[in-house]
Order: C-alpha cells, then sequence, then structure tokens
C-alpha cells in the first residue's frame, strides 16, 4: 500500500508543480507585454509604471514564478486589481457555494448512474434500458448551460416549481445541482453500463452461475464489484469537468460562487485574482484525483502489488 | 471483419444526418439567408416562430433563422483549426515519443499530465484574461488542451505497432526511424485517430459555445450560438424560442460528432 500511496503523492506534486508553471508562466510567454496587454488603449504612462511595479514585472519571470508559487501554498495570495481587496477574502467568500454545488453534484450523478447503469447492463434488450441508453447518448452531448436554461424554462417559469436560481436558500440550489449532475451522470452510466458488462462476460461470472448462485448474488457480489472500479477513475476525471461546469452554471442561475469571480475576473483583466483562482481550481481537481486513485488502490489490491 | 459494408451502421447514419444538415446549414449561410441577420427591426421584436420567421425573431428584432445560419460558421472554422493544430501537435510528439523513449518520453507524458490538469475552458479564461476576449482565445485554448489527448493516444498505439514483426523487418532493412514513424507507423493509427478527431470536434465545439456563452468567446457583431444563448437568456420567460433554437443546434453538432465518432470505434471492434 505505501509504494502505491508515495508513487500517487509523488505524481500528484509534480503534476501539481507542472500545473502552476504553466498557468503562470503562459501568460509571459505569449507575445506582448502584460502590463500593457491588461491596460488596453487606455491607459496612462503613470498607470502602466504602476501596474509593472505591482506585478513586479522588472524581475525575471521564473523569480516571480517562484515567489507567487511559494505564496501560494502559503495562502499569501496578493490583492485583486480591482476589489483592492485581499484574494484570499474574495475566495472565502464564494467558495463554500461552488464546492458545495459541486460536491452535491458528485453525489448525485453517482447515486443516478450506478443503478442505472447496473439496469442497462443486467437487461441490455429491455425498452426502459435502450431509452436510458438513448438518454445517456444524448445527456453527454447538450451543452450545460441551454440544460440549465430548459430546466428554469420548465420547472421555473411553466410550472413555478422551484426558484430560478438565488442562492439565499436551499431550494434554490436544487436547479443549479441537477443541471450540474445530469451531463457526468450520463457519462458514468455508460461507463459503468461497459464496466459491468465486460464483467459479465467473465468465465468466473459463467462458474458463479453454474454452481447455481442465485442472479442477485452473481450481479453484485461477483459482476459489479469488479465491474465498477473503473467507474472510480472516471468519476475522479468527471469531478474536473464539474468543477469547470460550476463556472458555467453559475452563470445561469447567477450564483455568486467562484465562477462568477473568475468571470468578472476575466473580464476586468484581473490577472493576479484569476491566475489564482484558476490554479485553485486546479488545485482542487488535483486533490479529488489524488482521493480517487488512493481510494482506488484501497479498492482493488492489483494496483497495490503492481 | 466487415468493413465495406458497416460504414452504414445505425449511429453513423444517425451522426451522418445530423452533421450533414448542419454543414448544409452553415454552407447555404453563404449564398442566402432570408433576411440580413444584423439588420435590426424594432417593430418586429420577440415574434415567435411564423411563416415570415420561421425561428422567430429576438429582442432587436433580427431574424433568428438567418442567424443561426451564420452563426454556425465560427463554431465549425473554430472546431476543425483548433483540433487539428492540437492533432498535428500531438500525434508528432506522441509518435516521437514512443520510439524514442526514454528521458524525452518521460518529459512529454509529465507535461501531458500537467496539461490534461488544466481544462481547456480554465485555459481559455485565462488566456482571455490577458489577450482580448476573441476567436484566437478558443483556438488556442481548444487546440493546446487536445495536444496531450493526441499525444498519449498516439504514443500508446505506436508502442503497440513498434512490437509488431512488420516494424522489425523494416528497421533489419535499414529503414530511419523517421520512415518507421510516418510510413509504416502512422497509417495504421488512421482509424484510432479519425476516431478520436471526430470526438474532440465535439469538444471543441462545447468549449466554443460554452466560451461565447460566458461572454468571453465569440464576440458580437459576429453571430454565434453560443452567444444568441447568452443575449435570448433575459428575455427567456417572454421568448423561449431564441433560448431552444441555438442551443438545440450547438446539441445536434455535438450529438452528430459524437456518434460520428462512435460508429468508427464499433466498426474496429467489430
Amino acid at each position: 500500500m505505501s509504494r502505491y500511496f508515495w508513487q500517487k503523492t509523488v505524481s500528484f506534486m509534480l503534476t501539481a508543480l507542472l500545473v502552476s508553471a504553466i498557468t503562470f508562466l503562459i501568460v509571459q510567454i505569449l507575445p506582448g507585454d502584460p502590463a500593457l496587454l491588461l491596460l488596453g488603449t487606455e491607459g496612462s504612462p503613470q498607470a502602466y509604471e504602476q501596474l509593472r511595479n505591482e506585478l513586479q514585472l522588472h524581475r525575471p519571470a521564473l523569480v516571480r514564478y517562484f515567489s507567487w508559487f511559494s505564496g501560494f501554498f502559503q495562502g499569501k495570495w496578493g490583492s485583486s486589481l480591482r476589489y483592492s481587496l485581499p484574494v484570499t477574502q474574495l475566495v472565502a467568500e464564494a467558495i463554500p457555494l461552488s464546492v458545495g454545488i459541486a460536491l452535491c453534484a458528485v453525489v448525485l450523478a453517482l447515486t443516478l448512474a450506478i443503478p442505472a447503469g447496473i439496469f442497462v447492463a443486467s437487461n441490455p434488450q429491455s425498452r426502459v434500458a435502450q431509452v436510458l441508453a438513448a438518454g445517456s447518448q444524448i445527456g453527454m452531448a447538450i451543452p450545460q448551460f441551454w440544460l440549465g436554461l430548459l430546466l428554469i424554462q420548465v420547472f421555473a417559469v411553466r410550472f413555478t416549481l422551484l426558484p430560478a436560481g438565488g442562492s439565499d436558500d436551499l431550494v434554490g440550489l436544487i436547479l443549479p445541482v441537477f443541471t450540474l449532475a445530469l451531463p457526468r451522470a450520463a457519462v458514468l452510466t455508460r461507463f459503468v453500463n461497459v464496466g459491468l458488462s465486460e464483467a459479465l462476460e467473465e468465465d468466473y461470472i459463467r462458474t458463479a452461475k453454474g454452481k447455481g448462485l442465485p442472479w442477485r448474488t452473481v450481479l453484485y457480489k461477483h459482476a459489479l464489484r469488479n465491474g465498477i472500479l473503473g467507474v472510480f477513475t472516471v468519476a475522479g476525471l468527471q469531478f474536473a469537468q464539474l468543477l469547470a461546469g460550476t463556472i458555467v452554471v453559475e452563470q445561469v442561475f447567477a450564483l455568486p460562487g467562484v465562477g462568477q469571480l473568475l468571470l468578472a475576473g476575466v473580464l476586468q483583466r484581473d490577472l493576479p485574482l484569476v491566475q489564482t483562482l484558476v490554479m485553485l481550481i486546479v488545485f482542487l481537481i488535483l486533490i479529488f484525483n489524488l482521493l480517487f486513485d488512493l481510494c482506488l488502490g484501497f479498492l482493488d489490491p492489483r494496483l497495490r502489488y503492481d | 471483419m466487415i468493413k465495406g459494408n458497416s460504414f452504414m451502421t445505425k449511429r453513423n447514419v444517425w451522426g451522418i444526418i445530423a452533421i450533414g444538415l448542419v454543414m448544409f446549414m452553415t454552407l447555404l449561410g453563404y449564398f442566402y439567408t432570408p433576411y440580413d441577420p444584423s439588420q435590426t427591426a424594432v417593430l418586429s421584436r420577440l415574434q415567435p416562430p411564423s411563416l415570415q420567421h420561421p425561428f422567430g425573431t429576438d429582442h432587436f428584432g433580427r431574424d433568428i433563422f438567418s442567424r443561426v445560419l451564420v452563426g454556425g460558421r465560427v463554431s465549425l472554422f473554430c472546431g476543425l483549426a483548433s483540433v487539428s493544430m492540437g492533432a498535428a501537435v500531438g500525434v508528432f510528439l506522441g509518435l516521437w515519443s514512443g520510439f524514442q523513449g526514454g528521458f524525452w518520453d518521460e518529459v512529454s507524458m509529465r507535461l501531458s499530465d500537467g496539461l490534461q490538469a488544466l481544462p481547456a475552458i480554465l485555459l481559455a479564461l485565462l488566456l482571455a484574461t490577458v489577450w482580448q476576449p476573441g476567436v484566437a482565445v478558443i483556438l488556442w485554448s481548444v487546440a493546446i488542451g487536445n495536444v496531450p489527448i493526441f499525444l498519449r493516444l498516439t504514443r500508446t498505439q505506436t508502442l503497440k505497432i513498434k512490437a509488431q514483426p512488420y516494424l522489425e523487418a523494416s528497421r533489419a532493412l535499414g529503414a530511419s526511424d523517421f520512415r518507421m514513424m510516418f510510413c509504416h507507423t502512422l497509417p495504421n493509427l488512421k482509424d484510432a485517430l479519425l476516431v478520436q478527431f471526430s470526438l474532440s470536434l465535439a469538444g471543441a465545439i462545447l468549449v466554443e459555445a460554452s466560451l461565447s456563452y460566458l461572454g468571453v468567446g465569440i464576440q458580437p457583431p459576429q453571430p454565434s450560438w453560443g452567444r444568441m444563448l447568452r443575449d435570448a437568456q433575459s428575455f427567456a420567460s417572454l421568448a423561449p424560442w431564441a433560448v431552444l433554437i441555438p442551443g438545440f443546434f450547438i446539441a445536434l453538432t455535438i450529438i452528430g460528432f459524437n456518434l460520428l465518432g462512435d460508429s468508427w470505434i464499433h466498426r474496429r471492434y467489430r
């Protein structure tokens, strides 16, 4: 276990280092003076000098990168150029909402996808299974923002069952969570289905059936345990998609989360804020991937002895 | 192995119909639109679909049908151009690191790990902060986002093909690495790459639409489906068709490319 654990942890740290380097340096490598680009055409020479000082552009890019990187892990996230507030404060206000709906959506997606996938894999010929499979194909293709707008149209405008957004009470978060979860559930259903269908064709399933075990035991105890492992790997990757999706969903439902903060930062050309938020989101993605990998190592002994 | 006939599988037919419709409408948009797509008409704004305006009009009175005809071309162009760029770089690096192995293989794998952890939409937001939001942002972010996908795919397949006897034979006959990469390995990757290209196109169109919806993608006056959704959102309860129709075409394009890619997978493993 410990070797697997260390391998995964070291590769996590390497990736975090690389992504942070990409996030910080891509802006420096690309042509153009960041300060000039950020100011646009209206900047005065004084404002230009001030911005250059704030971004510390007189220092070499690598030096700036390392001070930014070590600052990121010490919680020294600097202050936003436009809000004149520390980034930590802005993030602290926005992050509970975003991470909250993302986690709810992960749980919802898994609770929808696992039974649906099991059903499709165990009765592939039935009408319901074919509808579910087609639904999962369509669910993968529907743009998240369109789904959100459709849900608003149906549940908030036509039937007025649920509010169309707002974060004042938990009822307002039902539609955003569903909007986030449904496309992920569609993808996961497919993976549960594929994994389980493959497991059901194995020899040990035939043996289990042959020795007279009830179908229920064969399905849940023998096939599912082996077939569902791949889903956990995919679930980790899906979480990355999901966090990126919160940006869009927060825009649809006007929720004041990290995505809205990030978008405001982009439109106001607030580079320190955007860089920190992008790094933060990527960091969350990586941590979740690491956790999923470790869970998988715990669940699947084969991985530990590789 | 049925190769010739299996092209017209059921999925493939639906995929071809969807993509064919989108392509046809986009091409039609170059020659004919019933109205000028940016012509505003205050008197006829927010009109429901009718004979004059098959898809209705938006809040400026612009004909949505004409805008849909014109709005797809940037999406398709961005998708094709950026996925091609990403694929070209990724395939080249994948072939190279598959053949060379060792240190450079390790470097390119770590680099692709790093790039893969950065979703294209975040990369685009980062680029849009420094540059002006626009087509360049989409092109670069989707292209960079596709490099690791193609790199990994090509590398895995290259390693498999490298172990085949015909490559050993060509090495024995004195073929250079370059020749083995491009004349013997690359043609065998064609099917896998086509599948991924189609799936990546679907992904690219989704990213473009999302960015345009967020307001950091394609900028007005250039019409795009994503942007049309953004503009229609404030009037969604008055004019639901203005939300439904552009979104439907985005979804149709994505489903089409997904089905095409899928049907190639089924064709390969039949």
